[in-house]
């Protein structure tokens, strides 16, 4: 059975739209035929980052949370992210104020003065979500472009996963949903070691001890590198971020080219397996050459 | 005496004991159930590659060494993976507890100087990571708008947002104590 389908608010955060507009150009393109209409939440900011702001101000952090939340709540809609830190924020925001009464007046009131109310009605989805709900069977039924023998390291983070009491999935340790739904398109998730270990940008670590940040990302990307996985598969925006830029900046720094592992956002990967074209999905502007991956699959 | 080796010792009236009361009102609320087991250091990335002892800021929190904990750069190298605070056997929420001490810190003055750059940039734009000329042209490339539907496309959705800000404390935090490291 399909899905019916659903409209929601498209948050876009920060590092989506301003830094890889070619994941929300795919995540526009793919959303609409799996069953999610998406409209614009216009004139909505940061979430606020829940690792950074949040660490120096946690009530402006909530503050503004709950004015995207209230943008959303306005036009009865839920939002829709592709973040896993925007999930993080909406998830821990929304539990804030549902579970203190006088957290969520603190609020309302702040947010009375911009003529926003706020109930506390809305809830947040990481699109990971709401693809597992369409289906790793309906997606199978979507496929054009069967993905046999592309050997995929698939990469969760941590937002997405914890703390597990505030999120959705049944399964809190080792899940295997997004394996689900990448293994549809015919791909392998390949084992590797570490694979629920952090990227290492989040909490402020990458803006303010790049070394150590980078350093973290390095694990995985070596652990991938041993398996020889033909991409990295990523539901993050900041994540992406963190293996694109972790990998140009350690082949800089060595002058040797050993990372050269393709990153791959989920609505890009489900998009070729649709059979969309490379381009429509922003597949030619990644910092890490995207072009082995695709000569794999499009031959 | 040979003053070349000391015995570490904790001066009692470095001990503030109403630190801990003031992380557990904040929502941190079993940190004084905490048996130094180091389960969150043994699951640490940081940890793995720094001197980051989570377990050891955990215990300075808890005898209320306060100056210590929120001077510590190290403080500064959790990046909020939650894994420690899954596992601790206690619950007790250790991410929490550091994000509680880290708001304590920015509040005594203490702020990594790129942290102040992003939430300047916060302040002025409305997103910790704005717009630039190069993703302007990658949007339109992408047939997007150029400019994105958020507060960069919304004047005034952006004085909303700084009005909130201002209401909460956040451009004083931030600029007010600037001004005053500036001596």
């Amino acid at each position: 059975m399909m899905t019916e389908a659903q409209t929601m608010s498209l948050f876009l955060g920060c590092v989506m739209p301003n830094r890889f507009p070619n994941i929300e150009k795919s995540l526009r393109v793919v959303m609409p035929a799996l069953g999610v209409n998406l409209e614009e939440l216009e004139g909505a900011s940061c979430c606020p980052a829940p690792g950074v702001i949040r660490s120096f101000s946690d009530p402006t952090w909530l503050a503004l949370a709950s004015r995207n939340l209230a943008l959303a709540e306005k036009e009865g809609r839920d939002i829709i992210t592709g973040c896993n830190g925007c999930y993080g924020t909406f998830k821990e925001a929304i539990h804030a104020v549902q579970e203190y009464p006088d957290r969520l007046k603190e609020v309302q009131n702040i947010l009375k003065d911009v003529g926003l109310k706020y109930n506390a009605t809305t809830d947040a989805k990481h699109i990971i979500e709401v693809i597992y709900e369409f289906g790793p069977e309906n997606i199978k039924k979507l496929v054009k472009r069967p993905l046999e023998g592309v050997r995929i390291a698939v990469h969760y983070g941590c937002h997405l996963l914890k703390p597990s009491n505030l999120r959705p999935w049944k399964q809190t340790q080792r899940p295997t949903f997004l394996d689900e739904i990448v293994e549809a398109t015919g791909a392998e998730s390949v084992k590797y070691r570490d694979k629920f270990i952090c990227c290492g940008a989040g909490g402020g670590v990458r803006g303010s001890n790049v070394s150590v940040s980078v350093d973290i990302a390095k694990d995985k990307l070596d652990s991938v590198h041993e398996v020889e996985a033909d991409c990295i598969l990523n539901a993050c925006s900041f994540c992406h971020l963190q293996y694109e830029a972790s990998q140009a900046q350690l082949n800089k720094e060595s002058g040797e080219k050993k990372y050269q592992i393709p990153v791959i956002y989920l609505t890009q990967l489900l998009g070729l397996a649709m059979g969309i074209e490379p381009d429509e999905l922003g597949l030619g502007m990644h910092m890490i050459s995207t072009k082995p991956l695709l000569e794999k699959i499009l031959g | 005496m040979n003053e070349s080796i000391e015995r570490d010792h904790i001066d009692t009236e470095k001990m503030d004991p109403e630190f801990v009361d003031a992380i557990v009102a904040a929502g941190a609320d079993r940190i004084r159930t905490c048996i130094q087991c180091g389960t969150c250091s043994s699951v640490c990335p940081s940890g793995r590659r720094t001197a980051f002892r989570t377990r050891e800021l955990m215990r300075k929190a808890v005898l209320g060494l306060k100056d210590d904990v929120l001077s510590s750069p190290d403080l500064w190298l959790c990046s909020t993976c939650l894994t420690c605070l899954e596992r601790c056997p206690r619950q007790i929420k250790t991410t929490d507890a550091i994000i509680i001490l880290r708001n304590m810190a920015v509040k005594e003055g203490y702020m990594l100087p790129q942290h102040k750059k992003t939430s300047k940039i916060l302040l002025e734009t409305g997103h910790a990571v704005p717009i630039d000329d190069k993703n302007r042209e990658k949007r339109k490339e992408l047939g997007l708008g150029e400019i994105p539907p958020t507060v960069h496309a919304d004047e005034k959705a952006l004085e909303d947002v700084k009005k909130i800000m201002k209401k909460t404390g956040f451009k004083k935090l931030i600029e007010g104590e600037e001004a005053g490291s500036e001596k």
